[in-house]
This record gives structure tokens, C-alpha cells and sequence, in this order.
């Protein structure tokens, strides 16, 4: 059995808030090299390969991709053999916290996260709920998995909710999107990846979006609707022109993710959420054999 | 389409001067303003000793680390990565930079509106649009921090940096009338309908 070590994960949380920050995963960066390869407007191409260029430097010079640190969120995975007892979750929460707060301190990184209504900044990116901890149980995993996602503001900032009704259908859906996707224009930092929550409640719906978002490039929704829906809407969104940072250009978006939740015979709920082309994320698995990190 | 090697303070002529697609690097110093800032400034009637005439400023929040003051830091901050945030949010302060403090350049990602448009138009202005999200870049473009005011707002203060060949920035706004953002956003919704075609549905008016 493997006991959760706080010390341990205090540091993988720290360590995951900076490397997020600094190297963005393979499949993003394979994203950006397809987006170029088939880019047919003169500033969409200079536009890319800036955005190309940054990933270089940011390596090159051990540096943040962007200034936006975001509002930084943890998702945790309890996988198979791991002894959790006691206070351990709520011991669990507060080593995460102090690694997202140490990160910012020791880095340094700016603090950009304030009370919502007095808006004084603590400098240390925690506050009121956050860092957003979510935990769940996977039994296929050994040990502990932490994804560590800094959600930049510009995307976050343009996210929707729609409770359409079931008598507008899937075209309420598809609908939706696209005018979503619209009025972003060059907000949101684009290419981005759009991520569509269907169904649920409305909680869960938009949840569902900002897991979508956040999915690597490359996998597909698990239902097999779904990820029809998600091809057609990628193709689709890509046709609209708005291109990276709005300045017109085909590559608008890497892809659309969706994620589906069963809703009641009432609804018809969709959600949009968006990452940007800094599609930031990385991971670490805490096993017996010690912590790896990852994407 | 012209590129400009503009050494900041401009002038009136040389920011008429700009039309959209044209591309600049400037030289010189470069204020960082935000949200907090900008509320500050023209909400809550708080002055700056900084004199931003002629000047221009990006919508910027760096990460900066505390260090010594030396001639190289004389604000007892150093860059760590300073980067462009979306200027859309700070829409109503554009009018204010141009008429009270006679800011002529506006940095941003995202685009602004038409009333920032109209203030560009009558007062001479022109928006600079930056590759957003690519701060590593950005930052090497960043000599110093020569000083910051309303410290107090940190990391929303009003910084001054002095950049050597920042950019190239592509003119997005212009006072002429240009704005890139709008001519891409009609484009974009004339392209609507054929999207929901391909999709299958049939295009309803736009919510």
C-alpha cells in the first residue's frame, strides 16, 4: 500500500504549477506544426510562427510561456493501492495548496488571483477555493496521478451556458458553437481547442466543457456520438475564418472536444469553455517506485 | 504596407502616419497599465507622476521578482516574463489615455472596440496588435524596468519599461477608420451560414 507522503505531494505541486508553465506538452505543440503545415493566409502564417518561435524561447531560456499564470486548478487521481484514512484527504488538499503557493513565491511567479469583491491579491495564487482541487478514483491507475492545469484568464473569460430546450434539438447544439466560437473572435488567444459540455445539469455541463478544454489533442470523446459530433464541429469551426488572434486565418481552432453526461427528458443543456494556443498542462504519478512527470 | 522603426515619444503626424497591416518595432520607453490601473486612474481620480505624453502603453500584468536596487534595477524589480493580456476588457479607458494623458499607442491582443476606434480616429491613435500568449518572446524584447508608480497595485502598477526592438507589431487599428478586427469579425459572420450548412442545420438568425 502506498501512504500519501504531504511532503511529497507539496513538492509535485510546486514543481507541476512551473513546468506547466514552461513546456507545453507534445501534442500541442504537434497541433501548432499540422495548423501551420495547411495555413493559406500570409498573417495567420506569421502569427503562427511567432506563437512557434515563443515555445522555442520559453525552452531556450527557461522561461514562462505567458505572463498569465492563471487560476491554477489540480486534478487528482487516487488510482489502485493507495491508503487514504483519517485526514489524509483534508492533509492531501492543504500540501497541494502550499506547492501552488510556495511555486509562486519561490519562482517567482506573479499572484494573479484576488478576493472577487475587495480584489486584494495575497500574492501567493491561492484565495477562497482556490487553487481548484478536484479528486477522483480510478481503479486502472497505480498510485497517485496530479494533472496541474494554470487556466489563462483570456479563454476562461469567454465561456457560455445554454439550457436550450429538447424541441431545438442537436441544431441548438451545433448552433450554439458556432456563434460561440464567433463572438471569441481573437479573445480567447486563438487557435484554441473549444470544449463542449452537453448535457448534465448546468453545473455539471459547464464542468464537462472545461474538461474538454483541457483534454490532450488527439483523443476523442468516449461516446461514439459524441465524437462524431466533435469531428463535424471541428471541421466546421474552421471554415468561419476568424484565425490566430482574430487577425483572420484558417487555423481557428486545433479542434472541438466534447463531453457528454445523460440530462433529464427536459433539457438540452450545452457549454462552451476554451483553452488557448498555450494549452498549458502537466503531470506527475506518484508510485511506490517514486514521482515521474509528465504531460 | 510600411514598417516604422518608431522611437517613443511620437507625434501626432507620425501616429496618423500608420494605417492597418503596416508593422512597427518601438524603441524607448513603454508603459504597462491594466484593469486595476486604469480604474484607478481615471474611476478613482488617482494621478501618476508619470508624464505618458506622446507615449505608448501595453496591456500588460509582468511577473517580476524582488532584487537589489543597481543601476541596471532601479526600482528594486527584475523581469521574469512580461507578457500582453486581452484589451477588450479595459475598452472604456482607451478615450481617457488619448484625451488626459495624450497616449498615442495602445499594445494589446484581441482588438478593441469601435469607441476606441472613434478615440483613435479623433484624437490620433492607433492600435498595436502583439502575438498574444508568447511572453517568453516578448520578454527578450524588454530591456529594464526604469520605474514603476501606483505600486500599491502590484503586479497591477503602472510600470515603465524601456524596450529595444519590440515587435514587429502589426497596426490593427488605425486612425483612419481601420480596424482589422472588424473587417475579420463580418467576414467571419457572412461565413456563418455556410458553417451550420456543413453541419447540417438550417442557419437561423445569430442569438
Amino acid at each position: 500500500m502506498l501512504r500519501i507522503d504531504p511532503g511529497v505531494v507539496e513538492n509535485v505541486a510546486k514543481e507541476l504549477y512551473i513546468r506547466a508553465l514552461k513546456i507545453l506538452p507534445p501534442d500541442i505543440k504537434q497541433g501548432f506544426d499540422t495548423l501551420a503545415a495547411r495555413e493559406t493566409a500570409a498573417t495567420a502564417q506569421n502569427v503562427l510562427g511567432t506563437m512557434i518561435r515563443n515555445i522555442a524561447v520559453a525552452e531556450a531560456t527557461d522561461n514562462l510561456l505567458c505572463q498569465d499564470t492563471g487560476i491554477p486548478i489540480y486534478n487528482v487521481t487516487i488510482g489502485r493501492g493507495v491508503e487514504l484514512s483519517g485526514d489524509d484527504g483534508a492533509a492531501l488538499k492543504a500540501a497541494i495548496r502550499k506547492g501552488c503557493e510556495r511555486a509562486t513565491r519561490e519562482h517567482p511567479l506573479r499572484s494573479s488571483i484576488v478576493h472577487p469583491l475587495t480584489r486584494a491579491n495575497e500574492h501567493t495564487s491561492c484565495g477562497i477555493g482556490v487553487p481548484v482541487i478536484q479528486i477522483d478514483h480510478r481503479d486502472e491507475i497505480d498510485g497517485l496521478r496530479i494533472e496541474m492545469i494554470p487556466k489563462g484568464s483570456g479563454s476562461e473569460n469567454n465561456s457560455w451556458l445554454k439550457m436550450a430546450v429538447p424541441a431545438e434539438g442537436i441544431d441548438a447544439i451545433k448552433t450554439f458553437v458556432i456563434d460561440c466560437v464567433l463572438d471569441a473572435g481573437g479573445k480567447t488567444c486563438p487557435p484554441t481547442i473549444v470544449g463542449v459540455g452537453v448535457g448534465g445539469t448546468a453545473d455539471l455541463c459547464m464542468h464537462l466543457a472545461k474538461i474538454a478544454a483541457t483534454r490532450p489533442l488527439g483523443t476523442h470523446c468516449a461516446d461514439a456520438e459524441g465524437a462524431k459530433l466533435e469531428d463535424e464541429l471541428s471541421g466546421a469551426v474552421n471554415m468561419l475564418g476568424v484565425g490566430p488572434q482574430g487577425l483572420g486565418g484558417d487555423a481557428t481552432a486545433f479542434a472541438v472536444h466534447v463531453e457528454l453526461a445523460a440530462t433529464h427528458i427536459t433539457m438540452n443543456p450545452v457549454a462552451v469553455n476554451m483553452q488557448c494556443h498555450s494549452a498549458r498542462r502537466a503531470s506527475a504519478a506518484i508510485t511506490s517506485a517514486g514521482v515521474s512527470y509528465g504531460f | 504596407m510600411a514598417h516604422y522603426d518608431l522611437s517613443t515619444p511620437i507625434t501626432e503626424a507620425q501616429t496618423r502616419a500608420l494605417r492597418i497591416d503596416d508593422t512597427v518595432t518601438l524603441n524607448g520607453p513603454l508603459f504597462g497599465i491594466r484593469d486595476a490601473t486604469q480604474i484607478a486612474m481615471f474611476d478613482r481620480g488617482r494621478a501618476t507622476r508619470f508624464d505618458l505624453a506622446g507615449h505608448a502603453v501595453i496591456h500588460t500584468a509582468p511577473n517580476v521578482k524582488k532584487v537589489d536596487v543597481s543601476p541596471a534595477n532601479p526600482t528594486g524589480y527584475a523581469p521574469v516574463c512580461i507578457g500582453t493580456t486581452t484589451s477588450s476588457r479595459m475598452e472604456r479607458f482607451t478615450r481617457p489615455l488619448l484625451e488626459r494623458c495624450g497616449v498615442r499607442i495602445v499594445i494589446g491582443k484581441g482588438g478593441l472596440g469601435v469607441a476606441s476606434l472613434a478615440a483613435f480616429g479623433e484624437i490620433g491613435g492607433a492600435y498595436l496588435a502583439i502575438v498574444g500568449g508568447t511572453a517568453a518572446l516578448e520578454t527578450t524584447w524588454i530591456e529594464a524596468i526604469e520605474d514603476v508608480d501606483l505600486d500599491d497595485l502590484n503586479p497591477e502598477s503602472l510600470w515603465r519599461f524601456r524596450v529595444r526592438g519590440f515587435g514587429p507589431l502589426r497596426v490593427a487599428m488605425d486612425s483612419h477608420g481601420g480596424s482589422l478586427y472588424t473587417s475579420v469579425d463580418a467576414d467571419a459572420r457572412g461565413k456563418r451560414a455556410a458553417a451550420l450548412a456543413a453541419l447540417g442545420v438550417n442557419a437561423r438568425p445569430a442569438r
